[in-house]
């Protein structure tokens, strides 16, 4: 109850993190132009927690790279925080991609030659934060992610569950208002992603917004809103059981 | 920021330290040619130089014999063609500093159970004001002694070594010049050699009218075998030359178009253009070594192309958590110019060791100049900037999807 009473009252400071509008991607081909995105509209609440689901090529992947910034639209409006990312600069979207968002993948993505600690730290050498405070903040977050032991480890010397909780504290070291994971849970078993998918939620309650992709219904019911891309297209929005909204139209896309 | 930088490229560099040790070889390599040729180099002008200083300024040398005749230099200077009076008459020309007539052989000196072959030059006091030869010992002779033809000698460091000794002063002591007793009036400064390699203090100088008169009896009286003269400036030694051959045309009854009995020889010109064979052989070793250090780069540019395509996928994770292309770039760039600089390094450390060790073992003349060790440094540090930023720049330029998605 006190979780639905902060989203309540977000609802009064109400402002969209994410408002994508009449969004379109093709990939070039050697057959041709490909159209992967058809018409996407989605606006994501601040403090929202979102899973997109759909089957394989249904252009999820496509939607989050786009959200997370790593590619861009052929077509559309993508507003970030309130800036069109469009019309943005490229230092100012690698600052995003620093500041704002924090990216996690399905296949962890670490640094294989670092420590952990290097790894999480790595994103504020490029905020140009001093060594000292780098590795404190690292040490903070890995600690907060059960992994306080392993500082000095590899990522190879690891499990993949852990690793992935290293991966998800790289995304939050620069404090983010947006955490985006495309498929986190898709290279581990059952027991270690109701792991990952608890620490989603405690970051969820501590007020970053989630948005992730998944398969699996029962990792989706974690989230409290569910999305469902068919062919490029959303098809479905719903709320999770037991979830208020927080969008408007959330209901309406139906 | 920037330090985190350096430490990850100094990191990148030791993740394969074969390939880095190999890349950096290249730039090992060019650096030491490049500083070893240029002491070597630097070296030979020097000594060249020091030889024309030691020799004299503005000087012509007439020689017995015609022109241009193919052959050894002795064979020039055999037929005395030239005498006494035809270098006073030099020496009434405008623009004349100094006229020395010389007359010149071999003989052997004897001191005690001492002895020694050497040069002898017959010639008068002005010789040593026009080679601005000094003594270190005892003073010259005199145009007194050149008139009563006085068995007088200046004698010469390496003659004064091999006859005297360390410990016995030659001044004042009496030695025999073909079996004649000469006494020694001074010691001639050290000149070293002259630009063909001749050690200039393996010499004894007499009075001109000795020589001929006791030592070579057998010449024509009054010849001489050459005429040095110093000209006032260096602006008119093509004036005077022509003055003088004008002269000596006139003297020897020489018809226009016949060929000359003699011929002038421009000393500072010849000099001057040994100096400028030497520099262009300095700059020409340079050249050659900044040969290997372009190959070196190239070496630097190969490494980190293929460096760039293997950390595609980690290029993209440094875009996808915020990288600029900035940051990339430099990353790259610093790995380029890190090695080149180590490499440079040790290059500077094997060029000046191996010359150090050329020097030693060839007696050669090395002159390390901090400004060649500077050059070196440089233009490896630019060639690694240079060749580096290609790839640097391919890898800021890649899209962070399709680097991600690169496996
Ligand atoms: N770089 C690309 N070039 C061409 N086609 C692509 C590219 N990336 C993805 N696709 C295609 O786009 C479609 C959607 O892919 P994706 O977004 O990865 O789907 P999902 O994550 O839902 O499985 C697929 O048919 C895929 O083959
Ligand atoms: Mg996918």
């Amino acid at each position: 109850m006190q979780n639905q009473q902060n989203i309540q009252n977000n609802k009064a400071t109400k402002k969209n993190v994410i408002d994508v509008s009449g969004l379109f991607k093709e990939y070039q081909t050697a057959a041709g132009p490909f159209p992967v995105l058809k018409d996407v509209n989605l606006r994501i609440d601040n403090g929202d927690y979102v899973a997109i689901m759909g089957p394989s090529g249904s252009g999820k992947s496509t939607f989050m790279n786009i959200l997370g910034c790593l590619d861009k639209p052929t077509k559309g409006k993508y507003i970030l925080d309130g800036h069109a990312v469009a019309t943005m600069e490229e230092n100012d979207v690698a600052g995003v991609r620093n500041k704002t968002i924090g990216f996690v993948f399905q296949g962890f993505n670490l640094l294989s030659r670092s420590s952990l600690l290097d790894n999480v730290a790595l994103p504020l050498v490029y905020s140009h934060i001093d060594k000292a405070e780098r590795h404190a903040r690292a040490k903070v977050l890995l600690e907060k992610v059960g992994l306080g032991n392993h500082i000095n480890s590899r990522p190879n010397q690891i499990s993949g569950g852990q690793q992935q909780r290293v991966a998800i504290a790289r995304a939050l070291i620069n404090n983010p208002r947006l955490i985006l994971a495309d498929e986190p849970t898709g290279n581990l078993d059952s027991v270690t992603s109701e792991e990952i998918m608890a620490l989603f939620s405690q970051l969820n309650k501590e007020g970053i917004t989630i948005v992730l992709v998944t398969h699996e219904t029962d990792i989706a019911e974690h989230a409290k809103r569910q999305v469902r891309f068919l062919d490029g297209k959303i098809v479905q929005d719903t709320l999770t059981n037991g979830h208020v909204s927080t969008n408007n139209e959330s209901s309406e896309v139906i | 920021m920037f330090s985190a930088m350096l430490g990850e490229a100094w990191h990148a560099m030791g993740a394969n330290r074969l390939r880095t040790f190999l890349t950096m070889l290249g730039m090992v390599i060019g650096v030491s040619a490049v500083v070893l040729m240029m002491a070597i180099g630097q070296g030979a002008e020097a000594s060249v130089k020091r030889s024309i200083s030691a020799m004299g300024s503005n000087l012509f040398v007439v020689l017995s014999g015609p022109p241009r005749v193919a052959g050894a230099r002795s064979a020039t200077g055999n037929a005395p063609s030239l005498n006494v009076k035809d270098a006073n008459a030099i020496g009434e020309l405008d623009d004349v500093a100094g006229v020395a007539p010389v007359t010149m052989g071999k003989s052997q000196i004897v001191y005690g159970s001492n002895n020694w072959n050497t040069d002898i030059i017959g010639t008068t006091p002005s010789y040593l004001d026009i080679r601005s030869w000094g003594l270190s010992a005892g003073y010259a002779f005199s145009d007194s002694d050149i008139r009563s033809a006085t068995r007088v000698a200046l004698i010469g460091k390496t003659v004064a070594q091999n006859i005297f000794g360390e410990d016995i002063d030659p001044v004042g002591k009496t030695i025999r010049i073909n079996q004649s007793p000469f006494v020694i009036l001074g010691m001639l400064d050290s000149k070293g050699q002259t630009l063909d390699g001749r050690d200039q203090d393996d010499t004894i100088i007499v009075p001109l009218t000795t020589a001929q008169r006791k030592l070579f009896g057998n010449q024509l009286p009054g010849s001489v075998r050459q005429i040095l003269v110093q000209a006032e400036s260096d602006n008119v030694m093509s004036i005077l030359e022509e003055s003088m051959n004008g002269l000596l045309n006139q003297r020897h009854n020489i018809r226009e178009g016949a060929d000359s009995d003699f011929s002038v020889r421009n000393l500072t010109a010849i000099a001057n253009s040994a100096a400028e064979t030497a520099r262009t052989m300095s700059l020409l070793l340079g050249a050659i070594a900044s040969v290997s250090l372009l190959v070196g780069g190239i070496g630097i540019m190969n490494i980190m192309l293929v460096s760039v395509t293997e950390r595609t996928r980690e290029i993209g994770i440094r875009m996808a958590i915020g990288a600029r292309q900035r940051d990339i770039l430099l990353q790259f760039l610093l790995e380029a110019i890190m090695i080149s600089i180590v490499g440079c390094l040790i290059g500077i450390g094997i060029g000046v060791g191996g010359a150090v060790l050329v020097g030693i073992f060839t007696q050669a003349e090395i002159i390390i100049s901090s400004e060649s060790v500077l050059i070196a440094f440089s233009v490896a540090a630019s060639i690694g900037v240079f060749f580096g930023f290609y790839p640097a720049r391919m890898a800021a330029m890649l899209n962070p999807i399709e680097a991600l998605r690169y496996q």
